[in-house]
């Protein structure tokens, strides 16, 4: 079944086309990667999912119900959630803090409780730092937050918005494992990566955006195998 | 408070109320002039509270909040006053001004959304200036407002044969009209702060608490911005009305001149001096800057005399010079104000690094 379906979306910054018209779908339980170089188009694609940017056109369906152009805050409730690009965190905000605010739409205190200690448990960086204020953690501290809080909110779909960008390359790997952690725990996972051969690894399908559009789309394995995806993305020579 | 024996702490709120309640025969001693300063530092307290919902919880920030006053005030003077020969009283008036006021919350808030930081100021700043205009003007061609010359002999509070604007001896002790609209301010006041304190810590002050720090992630926590923000505008706005009211019945004259841009920038001086976002720093705040220039007014003169033999520099001049002195000192020295809230003093902590 799918989770989600996007049709023809667009994004439209004043005169300029940012998503022009692009089809993808996420199935229950997926792990899948949109991956692209910078500019592609893949933040603004993810911003219109969950209702910050406004789409300009086409529509996206989220558990078989259209929800183009319902706020960001309703569709949290549901279950669809985003972690920003750059992460977002609350710097000023202790990392307990940053980790209730991300509970904000539940109201269901005990069970809230067990859920940070589960996340404690995933993260025991975040553990060992519950009262240490947001800004003053780690890139890779940050980003575990960042996940973390939006696990607060138990979603259905996570959104993950570059998780792996400004990070060292042992915390790149340290990031994915976590990705795939989550994903395992039945967390249906779209990404969004400049990272393409971890983000495509972890996942089971990839898609391939360059400026505006969806070039490529095929299982993951495939994928890391096209020789296009490989010069381009991977770094390889073909040979 | 944590970690507190709570017997003293219970002690300590009784010997404050019982000062609270002794304060204003205290101040009778040396004048009721200093009742009436005691009043109206409660009403900047009022508006301080008020404008730190706006600026210190949701950090937005409005350099037009004293419009507000403004409004509140002249909702409870045009009712209660010969000028339409209307006489409603007060417990209608009062809150009927506090919603005409949070009504204007919303209506500035609205559009202005969008915007935030320097942008913001600058519309708010436009609408308190808009409001003050519109009170001086609105006597042609219908008289609403009476113009500059402002409304006069605005009805005292009435409640069935208790008159706030009398004097009488009640319990053996002379009750003057300040003293007890000491009391009734005393009473509002302890309302608002605690709704404050309460605020603070609801849902409802986290939501503001993310808003400040960051829209977008404040979002996609799934907070809705929109409404939490023009929510800190009502608020905010309707604190202002009701101290607006209140200061027409103890006025009993109001008129533009009351609601200039300098009173706005008074009210926002006691929240960022006396500490943003921390509800005792802004009370703090707004009873030091209410009495000062009082206390100003009545030493100036007198030490100079006796320094120099005669007045040399006004007082008036003499008192913007050292509440600016007195600004800088603060700011350069506890920039995060009197009494800093936890978060604020962390963010300028981390702006310095």
């Amino acid at each position: 079944m799918n989770l989600l379906e996007v049709e023809g979306l667009e994004v439209r910054y004043g005169g300029i086309r940012a998503v022009k018209g692009i089809d993808l779908r996420v199935e229950q339980g997926e792990l899948v990667c949109l991956i692209g170089a910078n500019g592609a188009g893949k933040s603004s694609t993810l911003r219109a999912i969950v209702g910050i940017t406004r789409a300009a056109a086409g529509s996206v369906r989220y558990g078989g119900a259209a929800i183009a152009g319902r706020p960001a805050f309703e569709l949290v409730r549901e279950g669809l959630v985003m972690v920003p690009e750059g992460r977002g965190i609350f710097h000023q905000l202790t990392v307990a803090e940053n980790l209730a605010m991300g509970a904000f739409a539940r109201d269901d205190a005990p069970a809230i409780r067990r859920d940070r200690e589960r996340i404690f448990a995933l993260f025991p960086r975040l553990a060992e730092r519950r009262g240490q204020t947001g800004g003053t953690l780690s890139g890779g501290e940050q980003q575990m937050l960042a996940i973390g809080r939006a696990l607060m909110s138990r979603p259905k779909l996570l959104l993950l918005d570059e998780p792996s960008m400004g990070l060292a390359p042992i915390l790149v790997a340290k990031i994915f494992e976590i990705v795939r952690d989550v994903a395992r725990q039945g967390v249906t996972i779209l990404l969004v990566e400049q990272n393409a051969r971890l983000a495509l690894e972890a996942s089971s399908r990839g898609y391939v955006m360059e400026s505006g559009i969806i070039t490529l789309a095929d299982d993951a394995k495939k994928l890391l195998a096209d020789p296009k995806v490989r010069e381009a993305y991977l770094g390889e020579g073909v040979e | 408070m944590k970690g507190r024996n709570p017997a003293l702490i219970w002690v300590g709120a009784g010997l404050v109320a019982i000062a609270l309640l002794a304060l204003p025969f205290a101040l009778a001693q040396a004048g009721t002039a200093w009742v009436r300063i005691t009043n109206f530092a409660i009403l900047y307290v009022l508006l301080a509270l008020g404008l730190n919902i706006v600026v210190g919880f949701a950090g937005l920030l409005d350099l037009g909040y004293i419009a507000f006053y403004a409004l509140g005030a002249y909702v409870y003077a045009l009712l209660a006053s010969p000028h339409f020969n209307l006489h409603l009283p007060f417990w209608l008036t009062l809150p009927f001004g506090a919603l005409v006021a949070c009504l204007f919350g919303v209506l500035l808030g609205a559009p202005t959304l969008k915007l935030r930081g320097d942008y913001l100021a600058i519309v708010t700043l436009g609408f308190g200036e808009i409001i003050r205009i519109f009170l001086n003007n609105l006597a042609r061609p219908v008289n609403i407002t009476n113009g500059p010359q402002g409304v006069s002999r605005i009805d005292p509070f009435r409640l069935g044969g208790f008159d706030f604007g009398k004097s009488e001896t009640l319990f053996g002790l002379a009750f003057s009209a300040p003293i007890k609209y000491y009391y009734f301010l005393l009473a509002v006041m302890i309302v608002v702060i605690i709704t404050t304190i309460r605020l603070q810590n609801s849902r409802i002050g986290r939501a503001w608490e993310a808003v400040r720090e960051d829209e977008t992630a404040a979002r996609a926590m799934g907070i809705d911005t929109t409404s939490i923000k023009l929510l800190a505008f009502a608020i905010g706005a309707s604190f202002g009305g009701l101290a607006g009211g209140m200061f027409s019945a103890i006025q009993g004259f109001i008129s533009p001149e009351s609601f200039v841009l300098v009173e706005s920038i008074m009210v926002v001086s006691m929240v960022v001096l006396g500490g943003m976002g921390n509800v005792w720093g802004v009370i703090l705040g707004a009873v030091l800057l209410s009495f000062a220039p009082e206390v100003l007014r009545y030493t100036v003169e007198p030490v100079q005399k006796s320094l120099f033999g005669r007045s040399l520099v006004e007082p008036e001049v003499i008192r913007m010079l050292l509440f600016g002195l007195a600004m800088v000192l603060i700011m350069r020295f506890r920039p995060a104000g009197l009494l800093p809230s936890a978060v604020r003093k962390r963010e300028l902590a981390e702006r310095k690094e």
